[in-house]
């Protein structure tokens, strides 16, 4: 009896969960966006939600090229919120998200960023001196681009090859982030978004790094194969430049993208 | 061969840390397995408790608990650092001790069934004769132990192989040093190198396919005795 109960259960739960999907398909639209992101999406959600309270959106967080080879494998993203402009543009290239839709929608910089906090006006140079820094991180620069910045950052400064020793990698920017804030490394190259969190802003200390250190990481979105036909996914993409969006993607640190990217 | 040199760096690597991550087991899975045996105690109950603990915990829950204890910030990290000189975390040794707590449950279960698995009379007939309790574990125990100790040995090679979520937490993706198969596998696929990742993976699954196919092997010879 208890079983014959205990069966039912789960098959009417199990019911519930496949009835509920359709469902939010209906009026939503699901975002795939990369790590850098993973502190202003959830405002940035908030803000189109006042606009549009009709229409859901799903979030999924990840490092850039794993959502770009899940979105290949059919995964259920409608827009691609990437680190660079040349993922997506891979991803139109293989015929996997529509070319006309492609936009750079954001700056984003890079900072360094310490728990010891560097004293005002200190330049990364002098903190890169600094005897006591046993290990600084970075993203992997082999497919997260702003570990490719952090890499032309020290490049530039001529300090790539002398620190390679000390150097780390985090799998993504967020990653590259929690070495830094779990003290498993001195210092570390990050998003300006995530020092500038709530979570985050009072810990530690950060050097803005000058632009012309680093190729500018203009951050493009695209609307995929599966979310063409999708108006809510339009609709979130030219949100996404207008000024509500874009008056929170500034409060966290990001520039707003200069120039539409031309297509591949 | 058809693979690029730093992938074959990082299988040469994976197989560095599976045979001392092996090795390790045997020597702290052992004895802890036969105390598991013998003692009726609560503090055994907990123990086999949390020896059991990485079977069912996410890797990342792992990973996540060893980043806090590595950092040199604080106790324990701070003492490794004062004696060492250099953190736990991102060195092929804070892997080591990860890989090691994270595939003792597949070493240890087996051993305790392997070690229980011998007739107590056999034992008996070894102290009878003489032998203390530690000569009678390793001369008469461990002998009549050793198809299901190798099982276990084999399980604990073939499972830190595998390892990807810990390593992802705590190695910080070094070539030479942390960078194993998993995650030089998981770069390529993130570079969007899907051919190299194919090849590299069947590399991967041909190697794990051989050493399972042994375990299935020594397990089969052992139930026919």
């Amino acid at each position: 009896m208890n079983a014959r109960c205990l069966l039912l259960g789960l098959v009417l739960f199990a019911a519930g969960f496949g009835s509920a999907a359709p469902e939010s398909r209906a009026a939503g639209v699901t975002v795939a966006a990369a790590a850098n992101l993973t502190f202003a999406l959830d405002p940035l959600r908030e803000a189109f939600h006042r606009e549009h309270p009709e229409i859901e959106v799903t979030l999924s967080l990840g490092a850039t090229g794993n959502l770009v080879a899940q979105i290949r494998r059919g995964a259920p993203f409608d827009v691609l919120l990437a680190a660079d402009l040349d993922y997506p543009r891979a991803l139109i290239a293989s015929g996997h998200a529509a070319a006309d839709t492609l936009q750079a929608f954001a700056r984003g910089r890079l900072v360094w960023w310490s728990l010891q906090a560097p004293p005002p006006g200190a330049d990364l140079a002098t903190a890169l001196d600094d005897p006591t820094l046993r290990r600084i991180a970075i993203a992997q620069p082999a497919h997260a681009p702003y570990g490719v910045a952090a890499r032309e950052v020290l490049q530039h400064l001529g300090r790539w090859d002398d620190l390679q020793p000390k150097v780390v990698m985090g799998e993504n920017i967020s990653q590259t982030a929690q070495f830094v804030e779990t003290g498993n490394v001195d210092g570390g190259f990050v998003a300006l978004s995530l020092v500038l969190a709530p979570r985050l802003k009072d810990r530690g200390g950060w050097i803005a790094i000058p632009p012309e250190f680093y190729t500018p990481l203009d951050q493009g979105a695209v609307i995929t194969r599966r979310g063409a036909d999708n108006p809510a996914a339009h609709l979130f993409l030219t949100w996404l430049q207008g000024p509500a969006a874009q008056a929170v993607l500034q409060q966290f640190g990001y520039a707003p993208p200069t120039a539409a990217p031309a297509a591949p | 061969m058809f693979l690029p040199a730093p992938l074959w760096q990082s299988l040469w690597l994976t197989l560095q840390l599976a045979t001392l991550t092996t090795l390790l087991l045997g020597v702290v899975g052992l004895p802890l397995a036969h105390w598991l045996n013998q003692s009726r105690s609560r503090v055994a109950l907990v123990i086999e408790t949390l020896v059991t603990l990485p079977i069912v915990l996410p890797p990342t829950v792992i990973g996540f608990y060893l980043l806090v204890l590595y950092s040199p910030q604080h106790a324990p990290g701070s003492w490794w650092r004062a004696i060492v000189g250099e953190p736990l975390s991102f060195t092929f040794t804070g892997l080591v001790i990860a890989s090691v707590i994270y595939s003792l449950p597949f070493a240890v279960q087996p051993f305790q069934a392997a070690l229980r698995s011998v007739p107590p009379e056999l034992l008996d007939a070894g102290r009878a004769l003489g032998a203390g309790p530690t000569r009678t574990f390793w001369r008469v125990h461990l002998p009549l132990a050793k198809r299901g100790v190798a099982a276990g040995l084999t399980l604990g090679f073939a499972h830190t192989l595998g390892e990807f979520g810990v390593v992802l937490m705590i190695g910080g993706s070094l070539p030479g040093r942390t960078k194993v198969a998993s995650i030089a596998l998981y770069d390529e696929v993130q570079k969007l190198n899907y051919d190299t990742a194919h090849a590299f993976a069947a590399v991967l699954l041909l190697v794990s396919f051989a050493l399972l196919f042994i375990v299935t092997l020594l397990q089969r010879r052992a139930l026919r005795g």
